[in-house]
C-alpha cells in the first residue's frame, strides 16, 4: 500500500491551536500542499497577520515574518523587492486584510507586486472575541452587533476580490470556499495556481478563502460549514474575479 | 484495499470527517478521550473503507493518513 494522503512536508509537527473545526487547518494545508508540489520551500518566505492565524510561523516550515496588523503586503513588498528570487506570501484574515490593511491591500494590488496573498474571509474578528468585521453579513449577529448588522449604521459588507478585480495591477483575483470536499479540491487548485503566478513572475494573485468561525458564530463545525454554504457563498460568489492569462489568450 | 490512520493525539473531535465520509465508517470515538482531551475520531470497519481521502481532505488538524 502507498501513502495517498498525508500532512504536507511544508508544515510542522506543531498541533495547531486553532478551535476544534476551524478551517484554518485545511487552509494551512492547501498552501503547505501548493509549496509542496511547486517544490519552493527552501525559498519560500510567508508574513502571518495579525488575528487567529498570528502563530503561523510555528507551522509553516519555510522562514515566517510577523507583521503588524495588516501591513503583511507592505512587508512582502519590501521582501519582494529585496529578494525577487524568493516566494513571498502573506496569510491574512478579513479583520487584518479587509479593515485595518485595506490601504496596503488596495496599493500592493494597484502596484501589482509579484506576491501572493492568501485572504481568510470568515465575516468575523475571531482571536479578539467575535466582533463585526468589515465582511460580517447583513444581519449577522456578532458581540458588536448583537441585533444583527444593521446596514443603514453599519454600512455594507466590503466584497474584496470585487472591489480589486476594478484595478489593472493584480493578475489574479479568484475567491474559492473550504465548506466540502469539491470546494476544498478546487481551493488547492486555486492556491496553487496563485504561487504558481508568482514563480512565473506573473505578479500580483490573490485567492480569498470563505471560511468559518464555529466558536464565534456559536455553531458545530458542520453546521457552520452549511452556514458557509447558505449564507456566506450567495454574499461571496466563489470564481474567478480577474486572470490576465486569459485576457492574453483572448487578446 | 484501503486504510486510513488516525494520529489521534492531534484530534479535536470536530466531526468533519464523520460527514465527510461517503461509507460513514468514521466515528466519534465516545468512550474515550485523547491527550487533549476530546473524544478522538476512529474507524470501526476498515475494510469498508474505499481510500477516498474525503476525511483527510476536510481534517483541519492533519489528523489522517491515508494508503491505498
Amino acid at each position: 500500500m502507498a501513502v495517498v494522503f498525508s500532512k504536507p512536508k511544508s508544515l510542522t509537527d506543531r498541533e495547531f491551536h486553532y478551535c476544534p473545526g476551524c478551517p484554518h487547518g485545511i487552509i494551512h494545508r492547501l498552501v503547505a500542499q501548493a509549496i509542496d508540489n511547486l517544490g519552493i520551500e527552501g525559498r519560500t518566505i510567508g508574513i502571518a497577520p495579525v488575528g487567529c492565524a498570528v502563530m503561523a510561523y510555528d507551522y509553516f516550515a519555510c522562514d515566517m515574518v510577523e507583521a503588524a496588523h495588516g501591513r503583511a503586503p507592505a512587508v512582502a513588498t519590501g521582501i519582494k523587492r529585496a529578494l525577487p528570487d524568493r516566494i513571498v506570501f502573506t496569510y491574512q484574515g478579513d479583520g487584518d486584510l479587509a479593515s485595518i490593511g485595506m490601504a496596503e491591500t488596495v496599493h500592493s494590488a494597484a502596484r501589482g507586486e509579484n506576491i501572493t496573498i492568501i485572504f481568510v474571509n470568515n465575516a468575523i474578528y475571531g482571536m479578539t472575541g467575535g466582533q463585526m468585521a468589515p465582511t460580517s453579513l447583513p444581519g449577522q449577529v456578532t458581540q458588536t452587533s448583537p441585533y444583527g448588522r444593521d446596514v443603514a449604521t453599519q454600512g455594507y459588507p466590503i466584497r474584496i476580490c470585487e472591489l480589486l478585480s476594478s484595478l489593472d495591477g493584480p493578475h489574479f483575483i479568484a475567491r474559492v470556499a473550504v465548506n466540502n470536499v469539491k470546494n476544498v479540491n478546487q481551493a488547492a487548485k486555486t492556491i496553487e495556481k496563485a504561487f504558481r503566478n508568482q514563480v512565473e513572475g506573473k505578479g500580483f494573485s490573490l485567492v480569498e478563502v470563505v471560511s468559518a468561525c464555529p466558536t464565534n458564530w456559536g455553531m458545530t463545525p458542520s453546521k457552520a460549514l452549511a452556514w458557509v454554504s447558505e449564507r456566506m457563498i450567495p454574499y461571496y460568489p466563489l470564481g474567478v474575479f480577474k486572470d490576465a492569462d486569459e485576457k492574453e489568450d483572448r487578446a | 484495499m484501503a486504510k486510513v490512520t488516525f494520529n489521534e493525539d492531534r484530534c479535536k473531535g470536530c466531526g468533519l470527517c464523520v460527514e465527510a465520509c461517503p461509507k460513514k465508517i468514521v466515528v466519534i470515538d465516545r468512550d474515550r478521550i485523547n491527550r487533549k482531551g476530546h473524544n478522538p475520531a476512529t474507524v470501526r470497519e476498515m475494510d469498508k473503507c474505499i481510500g477516498c481521502a474525503f476525511c483527510a481532505t476536510m481534517c483541519p488538524d492533519c489528523v489522517i493518513t491515508v494508503e491505498k
